[in-house]
């Protein structure tokens, strides 16, 4: 624990999995994901999540970078994963393009 | 910048409360609390290594200790600011250094158009040079009297109060010019790159 006044703002990757679901299209919450700064691995429901804010801000469990952000605006949902490294598609995302 | 009127003063007043209508931006709502929103862990920087810094496009970059900051002439900003999430927060009450204040210290690179704020923990947030000067915006320090707590940028986060509040960025390390605008840390997610609340430049495209 810590003296953190914000942990109490702090969740995990259960608590954004709708929002996952609307940026990737499939359920992502036991997708592992790999943190581009440090290398560790999680599922993206072990990542920390920053859900008070403009956007939802997804941190590496192991060293807090940022590894997936997404923003729900009026022109769609923004999503950046540049701070994730490889994160293993499930099956059904991998749909056949039209 | 020779017509700039620096003050120590108190700048701003309180308004009847029979106006505070007219002065939530459209959109918004009031709040008496002052909401805590954070995009990551609240950095602890130890006052003995903070710095803040003036780089970029100018000729020399110019930096200060905790201890000179403290130092620097300083006001009082009476402002109402509103946060993209859709509160507006009415006569906050800052003390820090303003933006006009900080120049004082630098020569600027003549094309130098826009600034990037760069905080402890990565954050990001881009203006363009306007929005920055003419009693503007400020780096502050003390929040109703008191030192700024952490979870509320502290020891000293930069006010933007014109611009949604994404703007005045949290625990703020220093000024980096540029001749190129380049989007911040929410400005590259689909939010407006420049946040005017009385426009709703809340989104790109905005």
């Amino acid at each position: 624990m810590t003296d953190d006044p914000l942990q109490d703002l702090v969740l995990d990757g259960n608590a954004v999995a709708g929002s996952l679901v609307d940026a990737f299209g499939e359920e992502m919450t036991a997708t592992p994901g790999e943190c581009a700064s440090c290398g560790n691995v999680a599922p993206l429901a072990g990542l920390v999540a920053y859900t008070r804010g403009p956007g939802i801000v997804l941190r590496c469990p192991a060293c807090t970078a940022v590894m997936i952000r997404i923003a729900r605006t009026r022109q769609g949902i923004f999503v950046d994963v540049q701070g994730a490294r490889g994160v293993a598609m499930p099956p059904a995302a991998l749909r056949p393009i039209a | 910048m020779a017509d700039r009127f620096v003050t120590r003063g108190f700048v701003g007043k309180r308004q009847d409360a029979g106006s505070a209508a007219d002065r939530v931006p459209p959109g918004q709502h009031l709040v008496s609390d002052f909401p805590v929103l954070s995009a990551g862990p609240t950095p602890r920087t130890d006052l003995r290594k903070w710095s803040f810094r003036i780089e970029g496009l100018v000729k020399e970059p110019a930096q200060w200790t905790w201890d000179e900051f403290q130092a620097l002439p300083a006001q009082e900003f009476l402002k109402d600011i509103s946060c993209v999430t859709k509160w507006t927060k009415l006569d906050t009450h800052w003390r820090g250094v303003s933006a006009d204040v900080l120049l004082e210290h630098v020569e600027l690179d003549p094309r130098a158009r826009f600034v990037v704020a760069f905080s402890d923990g990565g954050y990001t947030t881009n203006l363009p040079i306007p929005d920055l000067i003419n009693g503007q915006a400020f780096v502050a320090y003390a929040y109703e009297g008191k030192p700024l707590a952490p979870e509320h940028g502290g020891p000293a986060r930069l006010v933007v109060p014109h611009l949604y509040f994404w703007k005045s960025a949290k625990w703020v390390r220093g000024l980096r010019f540029l001749a190129d605008d380049r989007p911040g840390f929410w400005e590259s997610l689909g939010y407006n790159n420049h946040g005017d609340p009385w426009k709703e430049e809340r989104y790109s495209g905005d």
